[in-house]
């Protein structure tokens, strides 16, 4: 039998650091649901995950009681919608939204991803209309998240996609404007982007997916900072250590959950995605951790090396404890989902150039930022542009989710509630990179996406 | 299947006795049982067998969850497998 000292350090994990499951997300392929009525496919989708994912949330909840862990969220991921609206005469795609929007409340899921296109390389016609209906689509849905892969390393980064991307982050912005900008909460442009994504904004089910498959993401900030409270002074090979072996212990659990719950839905398990994603309750952040390892205030000198450090040895840990690991797999650091950092950006010790460095050695990128509401379209695509090289070159996902807030400076404070938090607005460089961004075009792949 | 019942709280008589007796009235078969005082906190840990349980997993969890309210406790039961996956390689 496990041993009493064992059992009271699971018991305490949950109740007092907050650890639990993240998400269940269970991805859905929509490619058999392409017609060339828009009105009949929108139908078969929404027929489509009312049957798969029916008992979804009911089992999340049976496996929650069961193993007295919580699931916080249960989630689908799609098909991107661009390749199967393609195939119909619509000019707009909203109805998909809301017909996705439908199945997502029907269901009780409580976010749905993949109203979403690939243009890495160039856009097609159905992308090109999915796009355009994006800020429309967020703004009259609930639960659809959406996101637009516009760099890989293989093809460089589509520079019209990326111009584009500012342009359609503005106008959702505008759009949702009563709500802080909410809709581009729900946006995600990315670098690299990852098939088997659980988490949201971003996820999708991409086209290399079986039929329907079941991947967790994890979490767990506030256990591995509580670890790292009795490493006080030690070197950084033993803090290395203590994080490896916490993050083994959260991933096991994932993987444990993960079988249960493919198991129970006869849905084939497909990775668990070892991330160490942070919340807005106290002490479940990410920036905790690093000012655990000596750093007076997240943003301070060091920060990245901490950053570092800490997404390496998750990893390390983690892979381990699973059969599969994918996703995105490292340490979020979303601005407003993380109490410590948003302390730390109204301390001033956060800027938005560290925030950037510090992607270049985490799980993602810029996420859930709020910026001034007047910050233009040519600014945002600089700074998607900046991400997106970060991830091309470095061979690694990059993503920006960044809320231009309407009628917000900096200084103020945007409140998206529960888990999406608040975000108090940054400042931003004021110099253009409007020419920059209106040359269009591509920039090419780096000489390493040459492997073969 | 098998799971583990934590009771946490302030000691006080009784606490094993109502304990087991639920898990008696819903045919729950006690398999190890360890306790402890720690710091005036009474700390209970039992493995139990869950195989002729009359009940569903989630009834019971709620009557223990209940009662142990009802007497300033908190008690918990989660299937084993949860630590034996977290501690066990």
């Amino acid at each position: 039998m496990i041993n009493q000292g064992e059992i009271l350090q699971t018991i305490e994990m949950i109740d007092q650091q907050h650890l639990d499951i993240r998400t269940i997300t269970m991805g859905i392929s929509l490619r058999d649901c392409a017609d060339s009525d828009a009105r009949k496919s929108c139908e078969k989708i929404y027929d489509k995950i009312c049957r798969l994912a029916g008992n979804l949330v009911r089992t999340g909840e049976e496996i929650e009681a069961e193993f007295g862990i919580p699931i916080v969220n249960k989630r689908i991921s799609v098909t991107p919608i661009s390749m199967i609206a393609e195939s119909s005469d619509a000019s707009d795609y909203v109805p998909f939204a809301v017909a996705l929007d439908r199945a997502a409340r029907e269901v009780g899921v409580n976010f749905l991803g993949g109203f979403s296109s690939l243009v890495h390389k160039g856009a097609t016609v159905g992308d090109e209309k999915l796009i355009a209906s994006i800020p429309e689509a967020l703004a009259s849905t609930e639960f659809v998240c959406s996101s637009v892969n516009v760099a890989t390393t293989r093809a460089g980064i589509n520079m019209d996609a990326v111009a584009l991307m500012g342009r359609i982050i503005k106008e959702t912005a505008n759009l949702t404007a009563s709500s802080g900008g909410m809709g581009c909460a729900k946006l995600v442009v990315f670098a690299n982007a990852v098939e088997d994504n659980p988490f949201m904004a971003g996820a999708f089910h991409g086209v290399g997916e079986p039929e329907c498959a079941i991947n967790v993401g994890v979490s767990g900030p506030g256990v591995v900072r509580q670890a790292l409270r009795s490493a006080k002074g030690l070197p950084f090979d033993q803090v290395a250590e203590i994080v490896k072996k916490t993050a083994f212990r959260i991933t096991r659990m994932g993987q444990l959950v993960a079988m249960e719950a493919s198991r129970r839905l006869k849905v084939p398990f497909g990775v668990v995605d070892l991330s160490l994603a942070p919340t807005p309750a106290i002490g479940d952040s990410v920036a905790d951790i690093l000012e655990e390892m000596g750093l007076e205030s997240v943003g301070a000198p060091g920060t990245t090396a901490a950053l570092a450090l800490l997404n390496d040895a998750v990893k390390k840990g983690g892979v381990m404890a699973s059969g599969h690991v994918g996703g995105l797999s490292g340490a979020f650091i979303p601005v407003s989902e993380d109490a410590g950092m948003i302390a730390a950006l109204q301390r001033g010790s956060l800027s938005l150039e560290k925030l950037e460095a510090m992607t270049c050695v985490c799980s993602v990128g810029l996420d859930m930022i709020a910026v001034p509401g007047d910050t233009s379209a040519e600014t945002l695509a600089g700074i998607i542009a900046d991400e997106a090289a970060i991830g091309v070159v470095n061979n690694k996902t990059t993503a920006v989710r960044i809320i231009p807030a309407p009628g917000k400076t900096v200084g103020d404070v945007v409140d998206f509630g529960g888990l999406l938090g608040s975000a108090p607005v940054m400042p931003v460089n004021r110099f253009s990179p409007a020419q920059f961004i209106a040359r269009g075009g591509r920039i090419p792949a780096p000489l390493h996406s040459l492997k073969n | 299947m098998r799971a583990i019942v934590t009771v946490i709280g302030k000691d006080k008589i009784g606490i094993i006795a109502g304990v087991c007796s639920i898990l008696a009235e819903h045919q729950v078969n006690i398999l190890d049982i360890s306790q402890t005082i720690l710091q005036e906190y009474f700390t209970m840990i039992m493995l139990v067998d869950l195989s002729r349980c009359a009940v569903p997993f989630e009834e019971l969890s709620r009557i223990l969850k209940e009662w142990g309210e009802e007497q300033a406790l908190s008690i918990r039961i989660q299937r084993e497998d949860i630590f034996n996956a977290m501690h066990r390689i």
